[in-house]
């Protein structure tokens, strides 16, 4: 108990807020790296995922890309990256280990969508005598909604574990807090870091679900 | 003073037969705690999760809290979930395998409580109707039949819990990944690539494992999509 008193001691103490190392400062840069990787990532993974669906090629990779992500740990890929030239721009590991991370999610939850989209509508449009490009944007993509905006909460998820571990190979956010702790020996840093992390990534999972609750029913595939 | 060895060591490169050769003892024992580490927690969670599983599923209210607290603890990054049980088990081995233990709970409930409720309505009548009591119905009916669901959840936890154990170097107990910390900071190129091939081919390796042996003990599905 007294080592929760004293995280929360620490966490409520007004000099750990403010600076470079300051929470509000991490908690930013947390917030930010996951924002623009989580767009980056779904500007890479989305397009591909849908134009693969569409067209019903590559199906065998698109699966197991989110199989084969799981199995290669995070940790290994951002110390390879921090020890290649690309360890030389500053938060450029960890972009690049973000964005690696959250694409296969994406790119397997959408491509499924579009892929499960009922070949009945399907054929239904095509006899209608829409193009290509209209049944992928006006057919697939709205069908395949549900699906695609569960791989980007996915992804979302992913990406705030992702950014905490970047800490332990020198990039920035809230996972700082609590390697800073584990080197200061400070068991009350450690856990307040924590708890900040655990609350972050539970916040972004909440987020996600108020938006799958507030969508029209459409998006939430409980629609007819 | 001697002349450095101009060997890949010296030279920093990725790939070097001297590193294998030389620090062999090391890697095997990286290795050894590494496989430690996944199967003891994934045990853990396989021992925990049946029984919350089949409560789960006997009780119909106890489902949705059971999946909530695992959503939430599925949702907390490696790196926090150490960090929390760090004042219950201090920097131990135990801390890695509780908290690696707790994501693979979270993953086998889910499917084997999939896998319980995929279980058809006539199939459990029919076995009432042969006499099953409820314990002989879920023994050699319902648990059976959810191997499927169940297998794919223990072979994904196992698969995570390789590569999430690798984390575990932030308190000394990563298995491979206390090398791949301690090539960080020396800038050790070989030593880094070499355990992450090594903890991808330990994941690749388990998994193929499971996979084996889920064909063995699921003879039926084998032969229904044959």
């Amino acid at each position: 108990m007294s080592t929760l008193a004293a995280a929360w001691d620490w966490l409520t103490d007004p000099a750990h807020w403010p600076g470079e190392d300051g929470i509000r400062h991490r908690l930013l840069q947390h917030l930010l790296l996951t924002a623009v990787c989580l767009l980056l990532s779904c500007a890479i993974a989305l397009p591909v995922a849908l134009v693969l669906g569409h067209l019903g090629k590559g199906g065998a990779l698109a699966v197991n890309l989110a199989n084969a992500g799981r199995a290669v740990p995070t940790f290994a890929v951002l110390v390879l990256l921090l020890l290649t030239p690309v360890g030389r721009w500053g938060d450029g590991p960890t972009v690049v280990a973000l964005v690696l991370f959250a694409v296969p999610p994406l790119l397997t939850n959408a491509y499924v969508g579009v892929r499960e989209v009922d070949r009945g509508v399907v054929q239904a449009a095509r006899g209608m005598g829409m193009t290509g490009r209209q049944l992928l944007f006006h057919v697939e993509l709205p069908l395949s909604l549900p699906l695609l905006l569960n791989g980007v909460r996915i992804a979302a998820v992913q990406l705030v574990a992702t950014a905490t571990i970047a800490a332990l190979a020198g990039g920035g956010g809230l996972g700082r807090i609590i390697t800073a702790g584990f080197n200061l020996a400070s068991t009350p840093q450690v856990v307040a870091g924590a708890f900040l992390v655990a609350a972050f990534a539970l916040v972004v999972e909440a987020v996600f679900e108020l938006a799958e609750r507030l969508a029209p029913a459409r998006a939430r595939g409980g629609g007819p | 003073m001697t002349p450095l060895p101009d060997d890949c060591l010296a030279r920093n490169e990725w790939i070097c037969g001297v590193y294998l050769s030389t620090r062999r003892q090391i890697l095997l024992d990286a290795v050894v705690q590494h496989l430690q580490l996944t199967s003891v927690s994934v045990l853990t969670g396989l021992v925990v999760a049946v029984p919350l599983a089949v409560l789960a599923r006997r009780w119909g209210w106890a489902a949705g809290p059971v999946l909530a607290v695992t959503t939430i603890l599925y949702t907390i990054p490696s790196l926090a979930m150490y960090s929390l049980l760090l004042p219950l088990y201090g920097l131990s081995a135990a801390l890695v395998v509780a908290g690696l233990a707790l994501y693979s709970l979270t993953v086998l409930v889910r499917n084997i409580l999939a896998g319980l409720r995929a279980v058809p309505e006539e199939t459990r009548q029919a076995a009432r109707g042969l006499g099953y009591g409820p314990v002989r119905l879920l023994l050699a009916v319902e648990l059976p039949l959810a191997l499927p669901a169940a297998m794919a959840g223990l072979r994904i936890a196992t698969v995570s819990a390789v590569s999430l154990a690798t984390v575990g170097a932030i308190v000394g107990y990563g298995g491979l990944g206390n090398l791949i910390y301690a090539g960080m900071n020396s800038y050790f190129k070989a030593q880094v690539l070499t355990a992450s091939v090594l903890c991808v081919l330990i994941a690749v390796a388990a998994d193929l494992l499971l996979l084996a042996v889920q064909r063995l003990i699921t003879p039926w599905t084998r032969t229904a999509r044959a």
